[in-house]
């Protein structure tokens, strides 16, 4: 201490001395916060009857923070809050950019809805093993992946979020959830691995692993350093999370196992994470190597795309239908990634946030649907169209907008991307989304014609259904409702109405978000802005 | 593993460890050490107290859950880095404050309020996993 009354130390050599407005924690408060709501959460471990009123509480605050990070985000471009207050690239800095904001904002939504869900669908054992702390827990490694700038800290937060959806798995700790949970664990761990070592090898040539810092120096490094080496390894890892045709079989396995709410909020979440982080580093880091890896990534999209909805037509099980399906819409995003302009890149980003919203809604409305019917086979339910109407419209919105016919919000994007893929005459991309879009109708018709259009077996009342055992086949929990119920739980219908109409807004009035996603798409193409954010005065190339 | 020896020498065993991570997480500021390397310090202190004399006592002698001990560090660790919020600098910032204490001067720091925290988290989630372990090996 007395030395260094002597010698004064310039402490902006190495600090950020501006001091930092309230206006920007809000750049950290998502994770911030759901960190401490997990603490809390899992400090009452005991007392489940707590937990749904505070993490429903929570994930309103995180909506809200996430609400008002995307108005700032509009207002003045990217935000950038370096912690410690350490000077960039030596400080993990969080940088917010528009892309980033809209998946934090849809994925807090999409929690929020499961967090709703969950009430009726997880029972008090799950609550003991901790559905509540974990869906906090993995909100917070959600966001931390959408809003860091950094790209070890993105690999933190992967963990972060896995580990959660580890322990989301494995509610109850029953035989075909750990048995799906080990698939799901072991190529997650591979992918996680592989995203590791290409970090390590990152840090080697570059010495930095701030995204910013990377976008400035790659150009100098590029004809001495094995970035295509690179951009190869973090292709597979990340298609590895995002279920990418050939390394896309942990998704089916695995996400029909665990309650309702988990798999809808992975359905919806996880793999967008994935697709999240492929436009990250292909698109924004490692640009020129993404070209040359241009017809790589095509022709995985086109063959995730169509063997998706293919798998989706073959299924029994609705909970594996709707998994197919997710893993089709992972190749209609990589088909952007693929074409890398601006109409292809502002049709993924539009394209992830319609699927967030929708391939959660589907599994609520799948899970319900199979509650009521008595069972999630199709061979076995039916009559659900006479008995509830308005699940069976609601789920039927769901489809078309899966599928993205009109006037739901899956058709935009499909548009902006047949689009752009046409414009460098990319005709059998096009086509094959195309197609895509049309084997899904079928996909999801035929799931609607069997459990929800024909007739209930003869002599029985709709929803009581006799060929099916009392209890729910491939459940073993209680279900949403007893079979036999006259009416889906309020709560459950609720969620399922509020995020279909989401559907349906963005459907109709689309102009908002895709001014948004293009944007979105031209400031990931042209990342100054973002380097200004993290580097002030620094002007890049 | 219950031989009498082992059992005479654990309470102590598990005490001396247990100061001892308590001083390795205090001096891990300028030195060696640190919470993490204290909390696992402190896990092998309980897990050996459970091996000698059963899960059970080190269970009622913890008296929290180690799951609700990793959770209260998790808490601690976060809330050490909104001190920051008031102070108007970045999350995560070290914070300084001096304690005048019977004449000494003590520095105090958000770093180590984060530091214990990261000593809680690790002491629960291990502890927690050696106690459900050792609980199934007794059958």
């Amino acid at each position: 201490m007395a030395t260094a009354a002597q010698t004064p130390v310039d402490f902006s050599a190495a600090f950020n001395m501006a001091p930092t407005p309230l206006a920007d924690w809000l750049i950290v408060m998502p994770v911030a916060w759901c960190l401490l709501a997990g603490a809390v959460l899992l400090m009452l471990r005991k007392r489940t009857a707590l937990h749904p009123g505070i993490a429903i509480f929570a994930l309103i605050g995180l909506c809200l923070f996430d609400a008002a990070l995307l108005v700032r985000v509009l207002a003045e471009g990217p935000l950038t809050m370096v912690m410690g207050r350490w000077l960039p690239p030596f400080g993990i800095a969080f940088t917010v950019d528009l892309m980033g904001a809209l998946f934090a904002l849809t994925a807090a939504l999409v929690a929020l809805a499961a967090g709703v869900f969950g009430r009726a669908d997880v029972d008090t054992t799950g609550r003991r093993y901790g559905f509540y702390p974990f869906l906090m827990l993995l909100m917070a490694g959600v966001s931390g992946a959408f809003l860091t700038g950094d790209v070890f800290n993105l690999y933190v937060w992967f963990e972060v979020l896995l580990i959660a959806s580890f322990g989301l798995l494995v509610l109850g700790s029953e035989r075909a959830q750990i048995d799906g949970a080990t698939k799901y664990a072991f190529l997650n761990l591979v992918g996680t691995t592989l995203f590791l070592i290409a970090t390590g090898y990152l840090y080697g040539l570059f010495g930095s692993l701030n995204m910013a810092d990377i976008i400035v120096k790659a150009p100098q490094l590029r004809d001495t350093a094995p970035l295509m080496t690179l951009t190869t390894l973090y292709l597979l890892a990340f298609a590895m999370k995002a279920a990418a045709f050939p390394v896309n079989f942990w998704l089916p396995a695995s996400y029909h196992t665990p309650k309702l709410a988990v798999s809808a909020l992975f359905g919806g979440l996880l793999t967008k994470v994935g697709i999240y982080a492929l436009i990250r580093v292909l698109v924004m880091l490692f640009p020129v190597e993404r070209d040359h890896l241009a017809w790589v990534i095509a022709v995985i999209a086109a063959l995730t795309m169509v063997l998706g909805v293919v798998g989706a037509l073959a299924q029994n099980d609705t909970r594996r239908a709707v998994g197919y399906l997710v893993i089709s819409g992972i190749g209609v995003m990589m088909a952007g990634i693929a074409l890398g302009s601006p109409g292809g890149l502002s049709g993924t980003i539009f394209y992830a946030l319609h699927s967030m919203v929708v391939m959660t809604a589907l599994y609520f409305a799948a899970g319900i649907g199979g509650t009521l019917a008595g069972s999630f086979l199709l061979s076995r339910s039916g009559g659900l169209y006479a008995g509830h109407a308005v699940l069976a419209f609601t789920t039927l919105a769901l489809f078309f907008s899966v599928a993205g016919l009109p006037p739901f919000s899956g058709l935009w994007p499909k548009v902006l991307l047949v689009k752009a893929a046409l414009d460098v005459g990319a005709w059998w991309l096009a086509a094959s989304i195309l197609v895509t879009g049309f084997l899904t109708t079928i996909a999801t018709g035929r799931i609607w014609l069997l459990a929800y259009w024909r007739p209930a077996p003869v002599g029985a009342e709709p929803g009581t259904n006799p060929r099916a055992p009392t209890a729910v086949e491939g459940r073993h929990e209680p279900p949403v409702a007893a079979p036999g119920d006259a009416a889906p739980p309020f709560a459950a219908m609720a969620v399922l109405l509020a995020l279909t109409s989401l559907s349906v807004v963005f459907g109709l009035w689309p102009e908002p978000l895709l001014a948004a996603a293009q944007e979105a798409a031209a400031a990931l193409l042209d990342p100054s802005a973002y380097v200004l954010s993290v580097f002030p005065g620094e002007v890049p190339q | 593993m219950r031989t009498v020896i082992f059992r005479t020498v654990a309470p102590y065993l598990t005490s001396l460890m247990v100061l001892f991570s308590i001083f390795v997480l205090l001096r891990g500021h300028n030195e060696p050490g640190g919470g993490f390397i204290g909390g696992l310090i402190a896990a092998s202190a309980f897990a050996i107290y459970g091996i000698a004399c059963g899960v059970a006592p080190v269970r009622r002698a913890l008296y929290f859950h180690p799951m609700a001990l990793s959770a209260f560090g998790l808490l601690m660790s976060t809330l050490a880095g909104m001190i920051s919020l008031p102070l108007s600098v970045p999350f995560m910032t070290g914070n300084w404050m001096k304690l005048h204490l019977f004449g000494n001067e003590i520095d105090l720091s958000s770093v180590l309020l984060f530091d214990i925290g990261v000593y809680f988290v690790v002491l629960g989630a291990i502890t927690s996993i050696a106690l459900a372990l050792e609980e199934r090996d007794r059958g």
